[in-house]
């Protein structure tokens, strides 16, 4: 009469173990809102402006330093558009240089948008 | 006492092992032999195909599409500018951007692979008993070295679901978990169930889904084979 609730007992531990081993690592990036921004700028509603989108960014920047973690692909050169759009053309060419540090497989794009970026300034 | 806990240290390891088997491995149909020679590391993912009648489908599944990818273990080209450049170059409409030859999309963006997405259904549909948001695409996935197909899949998903049983076993769980974090602020049910979709079809480890990319602890160690 013992044997049957511990073994069902085992049984769920090794389910969960299973569960837990299967679910893997834990997330590879503080994504802070980067969805939600990239969805307000193109859909371009109105809802919010390039500056506030740019402030809620920069914010995302700092949490995700603080937890050492480190913000998905995309999140710096997306923020660096956002510059470039409100004239802050030496911010943008910072991010899109920090998105290319973060992640070289940007490196032909971000060179390519760096490059048009000097032809239409001079 | 000793024969016992060994018969159930060795139950544990059959549960585990069958729950492994049946859960995680799923039934093998895709053929990956093109996908893990091309290796890709880098995604472009092009503004998705739109068919259904709803103008913002297009930019909400762009915007769902990163997640998926970024956390399966690929960089994953910055979804905004790629749309800009596109336009820059006098293209406003998916269908036309989807025309592009690779090679050139290779010499603009450098990506490893292009994803081609198509929205087959966005939006409410209403029945006699409920109203739900449904959203179903399909996707494919290219190399844009050789134009070589690498993945095709396809999702729906729905307002209407029982969250408790998103399907899939293991592999569902896995999407539930994903599903949680992009089920924030946005007041946009259209757009939270696209999220879901995107989930569903581009997270790796999943039946018949994506491999893991490069920058995954995962990477290489996908239960296809």
């Amino acid at each position: 009469m013992m044997h049957r609730p511990m073994t069902r007992g085992l049984a769920a531990l090794c389910l969960l173990a299973t569960l837990t081993g299967c679910a893997g690592p834990k997330q590879l990036y503080s994504w802070n809102g980067y969805q939600p921004q990239v969805y307000a700028h193109l859909k371009n509603d109105g809802k919010s402006s390039p500056e506030e989108q740019i402030i809620e960014l920069e914010k995302g920047i700092q949490q995700a330093a603080a937890k050492g973690a480190q913000v998905p692909p995309g999140y710096h050169a997306h923020l660096g558009l956002l510059y470039l759009n409100t004239g802050r053309t030496d911010q943008a060419l910072a991010a899109w240089n920090q998105e290319k540090a973060l992640f070289p497989e940007s490196t032909k794009y971000i060179d390519f948008l760096i490059g048009n970026m000097k032809k239409n300034r001079s | 006492m000793r024969t016992p806990s060994i018969q159930r240290t060795s139950l544990c390891s059959l549960v585990a092992t069958a729950a492994l088997l049946a859960g995680c491995a799923a039934p093998v149909k895709t053929d990956y032999t093109a996908f893990r020679a091309a290796k890709p590391a880098s995604i472009l993912v092009l503004p998705p195909v739109n068919e259904s009648p709803e103008v913002n489908a297009t930019f909400s599944m762009l915007a769902q599409a990163t997640y998926p990818l970024a956390e399966g273990g690929y960089y994953v080209m910055p979804v905004t500018l790629v749309n800009e450049t596109f336009h820059q170059n006098g293209l406003t409409v998916a269908t036309d951007m989807h025309q592009v030859p690779v090679a050139k999309l290779k010499e603009i963006f450098g990506a490893d692979a292009a994803l081609y997405m198509k929205i087959t259904r966005y939006g409410s549909t209403y029945t006699v008993l409920s109203s739900a948001a449904v959203v179903s695409a399909e996707a494919r996935l290219v190399d844009l070295s050789t134009g070589t197909l690498l993945w095709s899949g396809r999702a729906s998903a729905s307002s209407d679901e029982n969250n408790n049983n998103s399907g899939g076993g293991l592999a569902g769980l896995l999407v539930a978990a994903i599903v949680k974090q992009i089920m924030n602020s946005v007041t946009d049910a259209s757009h939270n169930v696209a999220g879901v979709t995107s989930a569903r079809l581009l997270s790796s480890g999943t039946p018949n889904g994506l491999l893991y990319g490069p920058r995954s602890p995962l990477y290489g160690k996908d239960n296809t084979n």
